[in-house]
């Protein structure tokens, strides 16, 4: 039992906000957004360069055959970032779909950033940065079906965060690669990794939104003191602080091989609700300034509405953690049991 | 990160297990804090437990431990909760002063007081909060004066938790009577049956006199009881407060237990039970399961090096709100007979979850209150300026 980070694993996380404060500020965003635009080519190249990708790829599929644990710190980065470009769902979601379901020639041009794959999942059925896709990979418990882009009719749908390139999508061709009790698992297994991988996103926006929220209290004064030495403000921040400190281990434990369809959902329902309190805690210590699009608290605001209710809201979440509550033993023994 | 137990640690479980198969009283004991008889027998319990060298698995081999890693006496306290095997009557000892002590004690300090600590011979109390210091407790006016070999002490001590029967107590006193605040107080250790010291019982709300008024006349203690040096006892007694909050007083397992016996009394009403308790329910297993996680990253943080500071306030947030929820939980299922006595021929599972509601409502008190928790995290967490 060794419930730290190695070193190797620290490593990497350090490399990924090395990479995102160089390349993904929240001036960067807004330029990226102002311009129309939610895809920056150069920082994804980037990416593709660093191989995260492929992280949780087997290296015989030309990855770098980690596990969710190597990487979950990564997606928290990126949720703190605010990154536009899907990274955290093609490493996380996408590409070990097709790779479960022996796609390994478009894993490859994946990897390679040849081609472009957009998810629709029972759990997250808008998708992100469709028009980009080469192709549309669709899953329902009976069928997970594979579309080139020609192949299906999408619908832009405007998102209130400016980042979010949203689309519904309807099919009108394309290939069935998995179907019945295949399929239903892949959704299963997909819905659990979307859901980690966005609660990760939702910790780290939780962590900065409190951190930018320090950071004006400090500097803001009124009453002839800065707003921080009040009391009701520290409040607000400690509390929001105290929702992340237990959210955080919840998520890393889900991280870990073999974790529970249960604890994912706990991590998800955790990091969201860390990040709802958090993010509007973010709005009150600003006052007014924390309801224009002045600062960057709208931000983390908007993106944290949406990751939390996407891959599976918090009701979703809880029936499944208490489904398993009334079937299961629990006591002690069983923080650490195995999905079965 | 490795989230598997080895096979000793799975062994090590085992041997506890069936330790406490064998050993936990079958009925549970009366209250430590509502008669001398209930006292006696959680200390006598503890006799039991060190003769198993079970009293404090973490401490070294010759102060009657057994130099366990912290992840060890994790399973060690979540096989002692599921057994249900009694609270501990010498906690203020074993995880306050006992810690205090190897870290700032003299060897004859630790020599005397420890192994006597761990077999429950000398049970502790903590008098450091007085009428008009409390959360200020820098405000502390009970002072010890030097005279010869020895320290008087005089004041007015309150509060003291298990200090209506136990044997000795940890005393924060101003040695320096000009001093101000935090300089010139000092740690002191008294044996409570000394002349001059009068225990007033205080009833709690839950009717039992669980803590104790203290008045200290001209009681005189031996000079060599003082911890540390002269004049460094706030910054002792924050150390203490840091274990206190950090991970020894409140063990995941009690509140995993609690859980679990949640889940099972919401379980009785079957499809009954509504949608909105049912999730309150899996809020309270999550809640305990979120503690549990958080207390084994720091634990596995230490055993690699690393220190607990301020978030040590989070913990006492977190699981002091969580009891509270948890409890209130059980209360709103049981309904009308919530408010029944353990011996209400009405009451269900013998009272508990009345009795454990009133004690978790203390949660966000004792320990510094949740209130001044919060300052702490925004001020040394955050950095926020102090008011
Ligand atoms: C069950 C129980 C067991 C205890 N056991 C012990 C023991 O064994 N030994 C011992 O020494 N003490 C013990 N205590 C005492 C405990 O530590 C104090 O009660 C606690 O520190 C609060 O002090 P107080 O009671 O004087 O309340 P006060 O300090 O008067 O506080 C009253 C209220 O004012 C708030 N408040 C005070 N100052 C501030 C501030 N700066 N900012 C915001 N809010 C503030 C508090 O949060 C609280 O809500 C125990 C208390 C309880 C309830």
């Amino acid at each position: 039992m060794e419930f730290v980070f190695t070193e190797e694993q620290q490593m990497m996380a350090e490399m990924a906000q090395g990479f995102l404060a160089d390349r993904c500020t929240t001036a960067d965003l807004r330029k990226l957004t102002d311009s129309g635009d939610t895809f920056d080519a150069d920082r994804w190249a980037g990416l593709v360069d660093l191989g995260l990708l492929g992280a949780l790829v087997p290296e015989s599929a030309g990855g770098l055959g980690l596990g969710r644990a190597d990487v979950i710190q990564i997606a928290t980065a990126c949720g703190a970032a605010l990154l536009p470009e899907p990274l955290v769902d093609v490493m996380g979601v996408v590409l070990p779909a097709l790779n479960d379901l022996g796609q390994d020639a478009l894993v490859a041009d994946v990897l390679k950033g040849a081609a472009h794959v957009a998810l629709v999942h029972p759990d997250a059925q808008l998708v992100q940065d469709a028009p980009r896709g080469t192709h549309i990979l669709v899953m329902t418990p009976e069928a997970v079906t594979l579309a080139g882009a020609e192949e299906v009719t999408l619908t832009a749908q405007p998102s209130i965060d400016p980042a979010r390139a949203l689309s519904s999508v309807s099919m009108d061709g394309g290939a069935i690669i998995a179907q019945d009790a295949e399929a239903f698992a892949q959704v299963a297994r997909s819905g659990a990794a979307g859901a980690l991988f966005a609660a990760a996103q939702l910790l780290g926006i939780a962590q900065k939104a409190i951190d930018i929220s320090v950071a004006f209290a400090c500097e803001r004064q009124q009453f002839g003191k800065p707003i921080g030495s009040y009391q009701a403000i520290k409040h607000h921040l400690a509390s929001a602080q105290v929702a992340v400190e237990f959210a955080r281990p919840v998520l890393h434990a889900a991280a870990a091989p073999a974790a529970t369809a249960a604890r994912i959902a706990h991590a998800k329902i955790a990091c969201g609700r860390a990040a709802d309190l958090a993010t509007r805690s973010a709005v009150q210590v600003h006052g007014g300034m924390g309801y224009t699009q002045e600062t960057d608290v709208h931000l983390y605001l908007k993106r944290a509405l949406a990751l939390r209710r996407i891959w599976g809201s918090e009701t979703d979440h809880r029936n499944r953690y208490a489904a398993r509550l009334e079937t299961s033993a629990f006591g002690p023994d069983t923080l650490f049991a195995k999905e079965a | 990160m490795d989230l598997t137990y080895s096979e000793q640690e799975i062994a090590f479980r085992a041997e506890v297990r069936a330790w406490m198969a064998e050993h936990v009283p079958e009925e549970p004991l009366p209250s430590f804090d509502a008669s001398r008889e209930g006292f006696d027998a959680h200390r006598a319990w503890e006799a039991v437990l060190n003769e198993g060298r079970w009293g404090m698995v973490t401490w070294p081999e010759e102060f009657g431990g057994r130099g366990l890693d912290l992840i060890r006496w994790l399973i060690f306290e979540e096989e002692y909760y599921a057994a249900r095997a009694p609270l501990r009557v010498n906690q203020n000892g074993i995880f306050l002063l006992g810690p205090t002590l190897m870290e700032f004690g003299t060897e004859a300090q630790k020599a005397r007081f420890l192994p006597k600590m761990a077999t429950g011979e000398e049970i502790w109390a903590q008098a450091w909060s007085e009428p008009q210091a409390g959360s200020d407790l820098a405000a502390v006016r009970a002072k010890a004066v030097r005279d010869g070999d020895d320290y008087v002490l005089s004041g007015h001590k309150i509060w003291s938790s298990r200090a209506v029967y136990a044997d000795w107590a940890f005393g924060l006193f101003r040695t320096d009577p000009e001093s101000e605040r935090h300089r010139g107080l000092s740690l002191i250790l008294f044996d409570l049956n000394s002349p001059g010291v009068v225990r007033q019982p205080i009833h709690q709300i839950n009717g039992e006199h669980g803590f104790a008024e203290l008045i200290l006349e001209d009681v005189r203690v031996p000079a060599e009881n003082i911890v540390g040096a002269e004049g460094q006892g706030w910054k002792i007694c924050m150390a203490t407060a840091g274990f206190e909050r950090g991970l020894m007083l409140r063990s995941p397992a009690r509140y995993q237990v609690a859980a679990g016996a949640l889940a099972r009394l919401a379980h009785s009403r079957g499809d009954a039970l509504d949608p909105v308790l049912r999730a309150r329910v899996a809020d309270a297993a999550m809640n305990a399961e979120a503690y549990a996680l958080s207390i084994y990253a720091t634990a596995s943080r230490l055993e690699a090096g690393g220190k607990i500071g301020a978030e040590a306030s989070t913990n006492k947030i977190f699981w002091s709100e969580m009891d509270i929820a948890l409890h209130e939980t059980a209360l709103d299922i049981l309904g009308d007979r919530a408010e029944l006595l353990p011996d209400a021929p009405g009451a269900q599972d013998a009272g508990t979850w009345l009795d454990g509601y009133l004690f978790a409502l203390a949660g966000p008190i004792y320990a510094g209150t949740n209130e001044i928790q919060r300052n702490i995290i925004a001020e040394r967490m955050l950095g926020l300026p102090r008011g």
